[in-house]
């Protein structure tokens, strides 16, 4: 079965890594034989504040390259979930981390509230990889990419000599959906 | 073996100037269009090319000139204010026929603009832009794939006419990541320029001598001196105001666009054998367009799609076709409306030609694409 | 002229466009001495100006001329000689076209110092627009655009040229040529940005406009206000006005620009 358009948004403030999440996960479906958009905004709006990349994945060739209806929205902060979620899919997956207080004002979806950030600071020790622990959980949610893939295209874009770090943070995004 | 990978749409424009023999590069920093120059300063030096960053955006093209006029395949880039002040060196490599590449990756103006969000309003400037008659190219690619691929054809084009070659990009594909897969360099066609016969006695640098137009390029530092001016000027190289002088050599110039543009236009038509409504778009809108045709198609609306890859010279013998065959035109742009006068100025007079203009920074979307085909057609 | 002179000109373009009085001729006669004295291989050579009555010297030289846009000589300059470096680049300019429309490019091929000579004609006018004011027009004289009289303060070339980065500076005029082709040697010569000012008369426009008498006045009055760097150091500033202080005011090596950037290649190539 060919799989139609997805569209991901993965926000949360500037200098959380999500642009850079956004690129993995379009070069991890890219490496599953899939078509992969990505893009981001630019200007002093990504830096600082709330930022967001966006990820169109699809079988088949990619018309319209932008994000209109996302199907998927991950957010790490509060203000890029207010900012983020106002053009969802009825039929959306929103993924949220745990610290993000207000969320009620959510009307549709899925919701998956989990630890992001605190799993990042307490059980791998490093707030940096909350991004790699954030596409972790994004794919073990959505399916939309094998894990082989994710983890392949982890590898080949985080520093030398943090590969482990990053490993362990991806699965531990993985855990905190499957458990 | 070509391999699939993602890629930003300005490094897809430096590989692909790469893989075309690009060994120059200046450039001066502007959004949306640095990433262009970060990668030249990166890989250039790796095949042992040149990368310079100039003092400004004149200085820039002055030095893509000279570098072009020692042999070398040069290129810069820039976005709407520094294409303006590029204009005047652009007029001087379009008059002494030098080839070169001048990437535009158009952002929201005038002045300053929207630096970080897309616009496509560089239509008219980028054929008009320097003063006085003159020949240039213009196309413009709708994905990072065809980014790639358009580099090397511009360089190519720039080469093979000896005329400058803008490469129009726009914010939208300057900045996505998409999916390509890159050719083997064996696969790819490269043209390079004439060069004079060694058994030239008494080299003319603007002269005929394959009838043509095109003149064999002699490169400064080959051994055989030459003039090059930004005066009007004969076959010698050499000033004259004489007006049989300044006709021949403005025909000469003109006539290699007009002499070859079935080579040089490119388009793609899509499902217009049998549309009313035709949209005629290039750029990031064409896949706004594409993406509203396959919507509408399924509600069972006839509507085409021409996508102009080369812009200038103007495809005016499909439009003029397709206006006399369909009932409606749409140009969507993101401008106030430039290409629009053309295509209406190409276009059957019975054809209804209606403009989608937004020029707020924001790629057009499909559901307004979609919006405007269902009102043209219930206005009819 | 000398006949050994006369391989570096083509004959069938002269004569040329300059005034009778001009001191254009003999800056580009001193340039093509200097040429022949140092025995470069013309076929190396590439001669690159800007616009005005100074940048037409190219269109009479036998070499790689190229006649660019009105201040740009340096940038198409910079191109050539960084493209290819093998190349002898020498840029003649006038003072408009130099230190006016083209004061940045001049600047910056200080500052990076590229090694390419800029011979800057400076009669302190404009003079294929006949006669308006430059930036090297001294304060008080008269242009057809400062009818009452010139305001704006001139440029010490050699200062600014200095102070910018070049590693060779000089200054000499029209009408103490043994020492102008003397100094052009050196800066042909030398490796990495030189810069030789030459003082030049005008008599069409600047002369008449500021009532400065015949040609051969003119050349007096260069005669009698040039005075040696040396001898300058012992004058007040009040006894410097209207002097031209002539000599070699700064010659230094330092790391030359296309070189540099041969080591860039080789980093990038993976090398050291």
């Amino acid at each position: 079965m060919t799989q139609q358009r997805m569209e991901f948004r993965l926000s949360g403030s500037g200098g959380q890594g999500l642009i850079l999440a956004g690129i993995i996960l379009a070069e991890a479906a890219i490496l599953d034989g899939k078509n992969a958009v990505q893009s981001q905004s630019y200007g002093p709006e990504a830096r600082g504040g709330a930022s967001r990349a966006e990820v169109i994945i699809s079988d088949e060739d990619i018309d319209y390259p932008k994000v209109s209806k996302p199907e998927v929205l991950l957010t790490l902060t509060e203000e890029a979930l207010k900012k983020y979620s106002v053009d969802l899919e009825e039929d959306c997956t929103i993924i949220l981390d745990s610290s993000i207080e207000n969320k009620d004002f959510l009307n549709k979806g899925k919701i998956i509230d989990i630890p992001i950030l605190k799993t990042a600071k307490e059980k791998i020790g490093k707030t940096i990889v909350a991004n790699i622990i954030a596409l972790g959980a994004l794919v073990a949610a959505t399916k939309v990419v094998s894990k082989e893939a994710i983890e392949k295209a982890v590898l080949a874009r985080v520093p030398k000599g943090t590969e482990e770090l990053n490993r362990k943070a991806l699965y531990a995004g993985f855990e905190l959906v499957e458990e | 073996m070509s391999k699939a990978k993602l890629m930003q749409g300005n490094e897809a424009c430096v590989e692909g100037a790469i893989a075309a023999g690009m060994r120059f590069f200046a450039g001066y920093p502007i959004t949306p269009s640095t990433e262009i120059a970060e990668l030249s300063a990166e890989n250039l030096p790796k095949v042992g090319g040149k990368f310079i960053q100039m003092e400004d955006e004149i200085a820039s093209m002055g030095a893509v000139i000279g570098a072009s006029l020692t042999g070398l395949k040069a290129m810069t880039a820039t976005s709407g204010p520094g294409f303006s002040l590029k204009q005047e060196n652009i007029g001087f490599a379009s008059l002494n026929e030098v080839p070169c590449v001048v990437v535009n990756v158009q952002r929201g103006g005038p002045s300053t603009g929207l630096p970080t969000l897309p616009a496509q309003g560089e239509v008219m400037q980028a054929r008009w832009g320097t003063h006085g008659d003159h020949p240039i190219i213009v196309i413009s690619p709708s994905s990072v794939k065809e980014t790639y691929e358009f580099a090397i054809r511009a360089f190519n084009l720039s080469e093979k006419y000896r005329v400058p070659c803008i490469l129009l990009m726009d914010e939208v594909i300057a900045h996505m990541r998409e999916r390509v897969e890159l050719p083997d360099p064996s696969e790819i066609e490269i043209v390079n320029r004439k060069k004079p016969d060694a058994s030239i006695e008494k080299y003319n640098p603007c002269e005929d001598y394959d009838g043509d137009g095109i003149p064999p390029m002699a490169s400064f530092g080959d051994g055989i001196p030459f003039h090059v001016t930004g005066l009007i000027h004969d076959k010698t190289g050499f000033p004259s105001t004489k007006p049989e002088v300044t006709q021949n050599l403005i025909d000469r110039l003109m006539g290699k666009i007009e002499n070859n543009l079935e080579d040089i236009i490119d388009y793609e038509e899509v499902l217009t054998e049998d549309a009313e409504t035709v949209i005629v778009t290039f750029g990031s809108v064409a896949r706004s367009a594409l993406r509203a045709i396959n919507l509408l198609r399924e509600e069972g609306i006839k509507v085409g799609m021409i996508r102009l890859k080369t812009i200038w010279p103007f495809p005016e013998k499909v439009i003029q076709e397709t206006s006399q065959r369909a009932k409606n035109i749409i140009v969507p742009e993101m401008n106030y409306g430039q290409l629009i006068d053309v295509v209406k100025a190409a276009a059957d007079s019975k054809c209804n030609i209606v403009g989608l203009n937004k020029y707020v920074g924001e790629l057009i979307t499909p559901e307004e694409v979609m919006a405007k085909v269902k009102e043209v057609i219930n206005r009819a | 002229m000398r006949k050994e002179l006369e391989k570096y000109f083509r004959a069938n373009r002269l004569p040329h466009i300059w005034c009778p009085g001009c001191g254009h001729g003999i800056i580009t006669g001193a340039l093509m001495r200097a040429i022949d004295n140092l025995k470069l291989d013309k076929k190396n050579i590439c001669i690159v100006s800007g616009i005005g009555c100074s940048s037409r010297a190219p269109g009479y030289l036998d070499f790689y001329t190229l006649h660019t846009t009105h201040g740009r000589g340096l940038a198409f300059a910079t191109g050539i000689k960084f493209a290819k470096p093998d190349l002898k680049v020498i840029v003649v300019t006038g003072d408009g076209d130099c230190t006016a429309i083209g004061g940045n490019h001049f600047i910056h091929a200080c500052r990076r110092n590229i090694d390419i000579t800029t011979i800057v004609f400076n009669n302190n006018i404009y003079g294929m627009t006949s006669g308006q004011y430059s930036p090297m027009t001294p304060k008080g004289a008269y242009a057809t655009t400062a009818p009452y009289g010139n305001i704006d303060r001139n440029f010490d070339l050699c200062k600014l040229a200095d102070a910018a980065g070049a590693t060779y500076v000089a200054r000499s005029t029209v009408y103490h040529v043994p020492q102008l082709i003397k100094l052009m040697e050196k800066a042909i010569d030398h490796k990495g940005f030189s810069m030789v000012e030459v003082a030049d008369i005008c008599p069409t426009y600047f002369g008449r406009k500021n009532k400065l008498g015949s040609p051969v006045k003119m050349m007096e009055v260069l005669r009698d206000s040039a005075i040696s760097i040396k001898a300058a150091e012992k004058l007040s500033k009040e006894e410097l006005v209207g002097k031209i202080i002539t000599g070699e005011f700064h010659n230094e090596i330092a790391p030359e620009y296309t070189e540099e950037y041969e080591k860039t290649i080789e980093k990038a190539q993976g090398g050291c």
